[in-house]
């Protein structure tokens, strides 16, 4: 019985609408690479450019988040699941403002407030 | 993800999200949108008379806001949040189709860090609330090469479509 990938509603169009998909793997890396090569498109939405899994993407291994194992080396035997979880983050990316506003030769408190008057006026 | 989509959703859970980003203002109010995607719903219910495929949002999961170390400017849920929302949504029938979240003191657009942590398909609301008061709600979806987010449109329905 091979390890069972269960997949996201998010990405399920770029799976062929699939809900899970099953691959003979001995790992978590070896079961996602089977994955995302099945499934091409999957992969810019799980891995950076350079290959590693996006910050906010979670797998588990039966429940077991594998950053608390050994990430993407973790085993895997037949029979196991694995789901893909994302963390949501967003919000405003302050650090990036600065540097614009400095850019711009704007003098600018390092205070969120102040900041995002100023970043609102100059349309950043 | 080539045509524009639209969100439904009532006026009372609109003012809901407001209220929430007004809550937790100057910090970032986030939470979950639950609801029914049209391609769900055309699957079930194909032949039955079901209107046009839309997006639904039928209820809210609010959530906490882990980022304590700067939340004015960031949001942050956990995947155990995320599995918390996947289970209540799942228990109504119903599933994760976004997230809504605010910003204090700036407009309703994504920001460059939000578009890093997105997925297409969940549609991201947003509302800005400047100076305790909110103000503008929009809606984005990813697109599928991630380069940008698109503006989805959100209709006040009074009542569910399904």
């Amino acid at each position: 019985m091979p390890v069972k990938v269960m997949i996201p509603s998010p990405l399920r169009p770029y799976a062929g609408k699939r809900d899970s998909a099953e691959f003979s793997a001995r790992t978590v890396g070896e079961a996602l690479g089977h994955l995302t090569t099945e499934f091409a498109e999957l992969r810019k939405h799980l891995f950076t450019e350079d290959g590693k899994l996006r910050s906010f993407v979670n797998v588990y291994v039966n429940d077991e988040d594998i950053r608390y194992l050994a990430k993407e080396n973790t085993p895997t035997k037949d029979g196991d699941t694995i789901s893909i979880i994302p963390s949501i983050a967003g919000g405003l990316h302050l650090e990036a403002s600065f540097r614009a506003l400095r850019q711009a030769g704007v003098n600018a408190e390092r205070k969120p407030s102040s900041l995002l008057v100023l970043a609102s006026r100059i349309g950043i | 993800m080539a045509d524009a989509t639209t969100l439904w959703i009532s006026g009372r859970l609109a003012e809901k999200i407001r209220a929430h980003g007004a809550e937790t203002y100057p910090q970032e109010c986030c939470g979950a949108l639950h609801g029914r995607d049209s391609s769900a719903i055309l699957e079930s219910d194909r032949g039955k008379g079901v209107p046009s495929p839309a997006r639904e949002i039928l209820q809210l999961f609010p959530l906490v806001n882990r980022r304590d170390d700067s939340p004015r400017n960031r949001f942050s849920v956990t995947a155990e949040d995320v599995r918390a929302a996947e289970k209540a949504a799942g228990e109504q029938g119903l599933e994760v189709v976004g997230w809504y979240h605010s910003h204090p003191d700036h407009p309703a657009r994504p920001s460059e860090y939000d578009r890093e942590h997105a997925w297409p398909w969940y549609s991201y609301i947003i509302v800005s609330v400047q100076n305790g008061v909110p103000q503008d709600m929009t809606s984005w979806r990813l697109n599928d090469d991630r380069t940008e987010f698109r503006p989805e449109g959100i209709e006040i329905r009074h009542r569910a479509a399904v």
